[in-house]
């Protein structure tokens, strides 16, 4: 038995963009191992398991735990329902996404299974019928290759870093199978949800992010960060270390060592002067733009490409030029 | 308020790290050693909970090398009153053989709270904290930036994609500690003298096999050489065109 397991995540009843990277790792595994991947979805009754093409991603088969409960993500019933589903299918490998939720849901589902878990990996295969996984540690200044010696074997992947290939789905459209949820008594109960900004998206999971360090001279010039961000319309804004130590900006926007380690396709930098702790953070961006009035700053040895100059002469063109290209 | 943290020591995150001569483990020569800045709020936090309460004890837990003593003496500095340490060097990859060693620790010590940081700085398995939880049977909450605890129950908010999230819990139960949560207090100098004649229990971690097994570490692919595309504003229509054209990014 050589089949895979991918744990997807829903909001609102409508699977995220994650759910389809988690199925594209998913499948690199099971046309290694030789198996099937299914595709299992957590919810509560009426989600749509068709809201993304699981299928196109390479999913065989759509499993889907429905439960009144699980509306939101809620670590006890979801851990219980991911463990009963993998004892069902016996899977060789199971495969969770790296977010908040995951990141909270795959070690619970590790201990249940009494197997190993590799976290927020960024490239993985197998070696002689075993995982090997590929994972940034030091977060990013090293990469640590890992095998896992256990079935099933457990790993999250990083969003962003595993693009769905297109075509690259099963046959035919995937069958859907309706599983038993396993409801245990949540012994951490959601009150409520303080929802971020409409429409703003976590900075570890957008695909551009927009970064403002000590070069924005304060918290009351970071609408210019936000601006460029909404040109974009699919950026996220991030901040240095040193504007979240002062203040200007939540830490939950943090990149970098102790913030959060982003692949973004784009990452723009600016007013950042890029220390080793940063740099780790955003190194495995596509591409890197950094603008900085510092020609000598440490930021544009990673940089793909730089601007000289000051944030507050080159932000307003830029944002202008990036509506104009958007909306041409 | 019987509280434990369980701590680690990691590299100093301005530190450069270079695979070591073994290929699967850094050079620690010339590393300057931290505690782990997230566990930083997991102390402050027990000290804070511990003081509120009028009484108490904070125990902190470091599985580690004996080297470890020294960011235990830095936990017991800021205020907590003993330690225990769990000898394991190096420390083991597969997070799940280090749970376990904690929570065979940890297990039946009457603790109200059992805290965490987020994450380590040096492996990134974000993983420990829960898996604690989980082989000790009790509630978890991840990631907490926001705590109040009252006559047993606690409220947390944590982040998640896409905003806060506020959460209700009994005591006892584990927490694994974010940036936010509080500012970390440094050592006065009455404390550093202090924790030198504090306790430290000292005994090899009870390990299983591990099974999560390290192949290579090595160096991150460097990334091409950028160019600097211009000065100033009169630059920025030549970036939107490589962002168009060549990065295929816009």
């Amino acid at each position: 038995m050589a089949n895979v397991l991918a744990v997807t995540e829903q909001k609102g009843g409508s699977l995220r963009k994650v759910s389809l990277e988690v199925v594209t790792a998913a499948r690199r595994l099971a046309d290694g191992l030789g198996g099937r991947v299914d595709a299992l979805v957590v919810g509560a009754p009426g989600v749509d398991a068709t809201s993304a093409n699981l299928g196109g991603a390479g999913a065989d088969r759509v499993v889907v735990a429905t439960d009144p409960s699980f509306a939101h993500y809620q670590a006890d019933g979801y851990a219980a329902t991911v463990a009963a589903q993998v004892r069902r299918g016996g899977y060789a490998a199971v495969v969770f996404a790296a977010t908040a939720s995951g990141r909270d849901l795959a070690p619970r589902v590790a201990v249940r299974l009494d197997v190993p878990l590799a976290v927020d990996v960024t490239e993985l295969g197998v070696e002689a019928g075993k995982v090997v996984c590929t994972r940034p540690v030091y977060a990013g200044k090293a990469l640590q290759m890992v095998r896992l010696d256990a079935t099933p074997a457990l790993v999250s992947v990083r969003p962003n870093t595993f693009p769905v290939a297109p075509g690259h789905g099963g046959a035919g459209a995937p069958t859907t199978e309706t599983v038993a949820a396993e409801t245990a008594v949540a012994r951490v109960i959601v009150k409520e949800l303080k929802a971020a900004e409409q429409g703003s998206l976590d900075v570890a999971e957008a695909p551009i992010v927009v970064s403002g360090g000590r070069g924005m001279k304060g918290p009351e010039h970071f609408h210019l960060i936000e601006e460029l961000a909404k040109a974009f319309g699919n950026a996220a804004v991030g901040a240095s270390r040193a504007v979240v130590d002062a203040g200007w900006r939540p830490h939950g926007e943090q990149v970098g060592q102790t913030g959060k380690t982003v692949s973004p396709s784009l990452y723009i930098a600016v007013g950042i002067s890029g220390a080793i702790q940063h740099l780790a953070g955003m190194r495995t961006a596509k591409t890197i733009v950094a603008i900085n009035r510092d020609k000598d700053a440490p930021i544009f040895k990673v940089a793909d490409y730089g601007i000289v100059g000051d944030a507050f002469e080159v932000l307003p063109a830029l944002i202008e030029a990036v509506r104009k290209a958007r909306a041409g | 308020m019987k509280i434990a943290v369980c701590i680690k020591r990691v590299p100093d995150t301005e530190t450069r790290i270079r695979p070591g001569a073994d290929g699967t483990s850094i050079d620690e020569a010339g590393v300057k050693f931290i505690m782990n800045p997230y566990d930083e709020f997991a102390v402050e936090e027990a000290l804070q909970r511990r003081e509120k309460a009028g009484s108490g004890e904070v125990v902190v837990i470091s599985l580690g090398p004996d080297a470890a003593q020294e960011t235990m003496r830095t936990a017991l500095a800021m205020g907590a009153d003993r330690g225990v340490l769990l000898q394991a060097n190096p420390i083991p990859a597969d997070g799940l053989t280090v749970a376990k060693a904690l929570a065979a620790e940890l297990q039946g010590g009457g603790w109200d709270l059992v805290l965490f940081g987020k994450l380590a700085v040096d492996d990134y398995n974000n993983q420990v904290g829960p898996m604690v939880a989980e082989l000790l049977g009790m509630p978890c909450v991840t990631s907490v930036v926001k705590l109040e605890i009252e006559a047993g129950r606690g409220l947390a908010e944590r982040e998640t994609e896409g905003g806060l999230e506020v959460v209700e819990f009994q005591l006892p139960a584990v927490l694994t500690c974010d940036k936010g949560l509080n500012n970390p207090r440094y050592p006065a100098l009455k404390g550093i003298m202090a924790a030198k004649k504090k306790p430290i229990d000292i005994k090899p971690a009870q390990l299983g096999p591990a099974r999560l097994m390290v192949q290579s570490l090595t160096p991150p692919p460097e990334r091409a050489a950028g160019r600097i595309v211009g000065e100033g504003a009169a630059a920025v229509p030549e970036l939107v065109r490589l962002l168009r054209e060549e990065a295929k990014v816009l």
